[in-house]
């Protein structure tokens, strides 16, 4: 090497606020993101907790219509914009891209911290449209409602246009990273699986996110202007907002999913000390997911009117999407054959993960068929569906993802019983939760409903009681957390006995990642055992 | 009519209420069908992962794993060819259900429906008969709803027909159903509409044929004039210059049997008239210009004939086969 290497963890360097808030490092942006995309779904979570209260009665509790509908807005499109959809690529793929391809940093460290920035001015129109008459269209904006609304449509638009930059320079970043800063001997087939899954989420954010900003561009010109585009007292067709506006939104939930699916395969192999079954299918599904994902967006509008022929292949195109989500999940039960199994928090995550997205995935299915989505769609059935993948798979996924690399990001550990029982907890209140709800939505219960015929009434107890039983286990996950934070025992380099690079350098990280360049000589599962 | 509402929960099986229309059974055999494969994989798959977990822990005399096994043709085709094929054949199934629903029978009784903030309209076509929050068929006859909205979506939705559409403003949307077994169904706003979207509610009487004939008598008021009324009285003052009834040619085309035929236009498109065309081709007639009749350009009707005396109009061209 030219020149000494700092041994100092990357936390020790610098300190003080400037030290984060203006700096290039990807680890110190990826814990940023870290803390943000928690309190988002902290503040979301509050608005769910409180929805669920209100439904507790099938008439009004304590809260007016259209605080209800507020609310409900809210907690999408926190969850949406502020939560899902940076959770893993912009926390964990910050975090992690740069140290498991064995690189100092990604290729654009300014434009990193600047999709930070973004982000958080996004954010701050997003929250300080609460302030100025809370949106309540929906996290949708659905054309002419939105358009007519006396709230604040506009300040929460532009908040998800803005927000809408941070991704798509996010994405450029991790696509230039993949491509260009590869050390020697890492080829495309010897990266680990959660860097392919973050290269498929990041063609998509490049892709896709543009149409919304767009979508949500016209909005507010139509809204501020009075230019008719999609309200039909002006000549507009609303209809045509829903295409443009599923035509991002769709792939947006692959955007979510992906990056999960690849802190799926980093779990299996590490917990089970495998080599992953199937290295190649998985890591194809993954770009098969994203270019099938931009053809399906049409299953939002069987309903809509829209003519039977293209609703038809909507349909076909969105059984052909599942095959490469099914595939996943086999190849990945199959890694766990003859394997070493240590069923550590983490791993509990992975099996909470295929069992819940699975039941998500085969509700899926329900909704894909043409005839049995005019019965159930807008009702409770779909908030069940979504909830069980966006829910129990990608916020599964997160928390497996904060468990797994933990040790690694804060270089302390937690402690493992109380994440165990959280995890239970987590599993059963969720589906104390959901489940009643594919029951009462299957009976008619519709969605976005502040009062409810009485005859739903113990459906909506139950997942009220349930909404409890989630809280719990997240303020312990919380408390155990900050626990380790303070005086959690110092972690290894490697707790889990990876083989994946970011395991190879200290905990917490040094500043340049690695003392000297890693050379990687062969796949990123190779664990012992004989190969057969 | 007062009487309540059937349950949507004490009636029906664990998942859905009791089907009423002709189609609601078939239907939900399909869900069956994928809800008995999906308890099969999801059981499969949950026992393998947990004979796994139990079989290969890891323990002091086995840290490592006992076999590297990464690839196998015969287990990569299996799973994805198997699935693909059921996947293909619920997608058929789901499509041929679907086409049922969506296509009415010709001879359907037609209702007009209108959606707004925050109540449900209907206007039987053929006797003018018009309520608000309620409405009533006869059992086993075909019913078309010809639906539009007056400000923002709406969607209407009756779970016990299995049967739901948006209900959008300037643009008719159709559904049709038959419902099989006479009682009072519950229907409900689905799509987002604002403050009070959870109150726009309406109840579907579905009457015996004589019960029927009670209610029509009980609810027609005097003043009540079917819609084909209103629109051969528009049609004798504003349309009867241009436009014959009888086939013959005036200056535009013969309204006698317009109504469903295929319309040829200059630009060489075509399509069949529906509502939304003729609709179209009173308040913007230039978007469309039949073929053979380039250079009479009719006036634009927009704000001198009203939603209502254009759903006469069309009802009236209807009459006219």
């Amino acid at each position: 090497m030219e020149h000494e290497v700092d041994k100092r963890s990357f936390y020790e360097v610098k300190k003080g606020f400037m030290s984060w808030a203006i700096t290039l490092d990807h680890k110190r942006i990826g814990i940023m993101y870290l803390v943000s995309v928690l309190i988002g779904f902290g503040l979301g979570g509050l608005f769910a907790l409180a929805l669920r209260l209100e439904l507790i009665t099938p008439d009004k509790l304590f809260m007016a219509d259209k605080m209800y509908n507020q609310s409900f807005t809210l907690h999408g499109a926190i969850m949406v914009f502020l939560f899902i959809i940076p959770s893993i690529p912009a926390s964990f793929g910050n975090f992690m891209l740069p140290l498991m391809l064995g690189a100092k940093d990604v290729a654009f460290p300014r434009l990193n911290l600047a999709s930070f920035h973004i982000f958080l001015l996004g954010a701050a129109f997003l929250v300080l449209s609460i302030f100025l008459g809370a949106v309540d269209t929906g996290w949708t904006f659905y054309a002419p409602y939105s358009l007519h609304t006396d709230t604040s449509v506009v300040c929460a638009v532009f908040g998800a246009f803005i927000m809408g930059f941070s991704s798509i320079l996010t994405g450029v970043n991790f696509i230039a990273t993949i491509h260009s800063l590869r050390p020697p001997g890492m080829t495309w087939f010897r990266m680990p699986l959660f860097v392919w899954a973050l290269y498929s989420t990041s063609i998509l954010q490049v892709l896709a996110t543009p149409v919304l900003g767009i979508t949500l561009l016209l909005l507010m010109v139509e809204r501020v202007m009075n230019i008719g585009i999609f309200d039909p007292s002006l000549g507009g067709d609303p209809v045509l907002f829903e295409h443009f506006f599923w035509f991002y939104s769709h792939p947006a939930v692959y955007i979510m999913i992906l990056p999960a699916m690849g802190v799926m395969s980093e779990l299996v192999t590490t917990f089970c000390r495998r080599n992953i079954f199937g290295y190649k299918y998985i890591a194809y599904s993954s770009i098969a997911i994203a270019v099938i994902s931009f053809l399906v967006w049409g299953h939002h509008l069987f309903v809509s009117g829209q003519s039977d022929f293209a609703s038809m292949l909507f349909s076909l195109l969105t059984f052909l999407v599942a095959i490469p989500s099914a595939i996943k999940i086999f190849n990945w039960i199959a890694t766990m054959y003859k394997g070493s199994i240590d069923a550590k928090s983490p791993f509990l995550y992975f099996v909470a993960f295929i069992l819940l997205f699975c039941i998500g995935g085969f509700t899926g299915i329900v909704l894909g068929s043409l005839s049995l989505d005019v019965n159930l769609h807008d009702t409770y059935f779909v908030v069940a569906h979504f909830h069980y993948t966006m829910m129990g798979g990608v916020l599964m996924a997160f928390l497996g993802a904060v468990h797994y690399w933990w040790p690694k990001m804060i270089g302390k550990m937690y402690n493992e019983l109380l994440a165990k029982i959280a995890c239970f907890l987590i599993v059963i209140g969720f589906n104390v939760v959901f489940f009643p709800q594919f029951l009462m939505g299957a009976k008619g219960m519709p969605r976005r409903y502040h009062v409810y015929d009485p005859e739903f009434h113990v459906y909506h107890v139950i997942s009220t009681v349930g909404s409890w039983i989630l809280a719990v286990g997240f303020i312990m996950v919380l408390y155990y957390l900050i626990q380790s934070l303070r005086n959690g025992e110092k972690a290894p380099d490697n707790p889990w006995g990876s083989l994946t690079l970011e395991w190879k350098t200290t905990s917490p990280p040094i500043l340049e990642n690695f003392e000297s360049t890693p050379s990687v000589t062969c796949g990123p599962y190779e664990y012992k055992g004989s190969p057969s | 009519m007062n009487q309540k509402a059937d349950s949507l929960v004490d009636k029906g099986g664990v998942w859905f209420s009791e089907p009423i229309s002709t189609y609601a059974a078939q239907s939900d055999s399909l869900f069956y069908f994928i809800l008995i494969l999906s308890i099969i994989m999801f059981f499969a798959i949950g026992f393998v992962m947990f004979w796994f977990m139990i079989k290969y822990k890891r323990t002091e005399e086995r840290p490592e794993a006992d076999g590297q096994l990464i690839h196998s043709n015969f287990l990569e085709i299996s799973w994805t060819v198997i699935p693909t094929i059921l996947c293909l054949f619920v997608f058929y199934w789901g499509y041929k259900d679907f086409l049922t629903m969506s296509i009415p029978p010709v001879d359907a009784m037609e209702i007009r429906v209108t959606g707004q903030k925050w109540f449900w309209e209907f206007e039987t076509a053929d006797n003018g008969l018009k309520t608000t929050g309620e409405f009533a068929v006869p059992v086993n006859t075909p019913v078309k709803l010809i639906m539009t909205s007056k400000d923002v979506i709406h969607s209407l939705f009756v779970p016990n027909f299995r049967m739901k559409r948006d209900v959008v403003p300037n643009r008719y949307t159709r559904v049709w159903f038959e419902a099989e077994k006479t009682g009072s169904y519950k229907l409900f706003c689905t799509e987002y509409c604002g403050d009070a979207h959870s109150k726009m509610l309406a109840t579907v009487h579905v009457l015996s044929d004589e019960d029927y004939e009670k209610w029509v008598d009980k609810n027609l008021s005097s003043d009540s004039v079917p819609l084909d009324v209103i629109g051969k009285k528009v049609f004798d003052v504003k349309c009867s210059i241009c436009h014959s009834t009888d086939g013959s040619k005036k200056v535009g085309p013969t309204w006698k049997g317009l109504f469903g035929s295929k319309r040829v236009f200059e630009d060489g498109t075509s399509l069949v008239a529906d509502d939304d065309y003729i609709k179209e081709s009173i308040n913007e007639p230039s978007a469309k210009i039949v073929s053979g009749y380039k250079g009479i350009p009719m006036t634009s009707f927009l704000g001198s004939v009203s939603d209502r005396e254009i759903d006469g109009l069309i009802e009236y061209m209807k009459t006219l086969k």
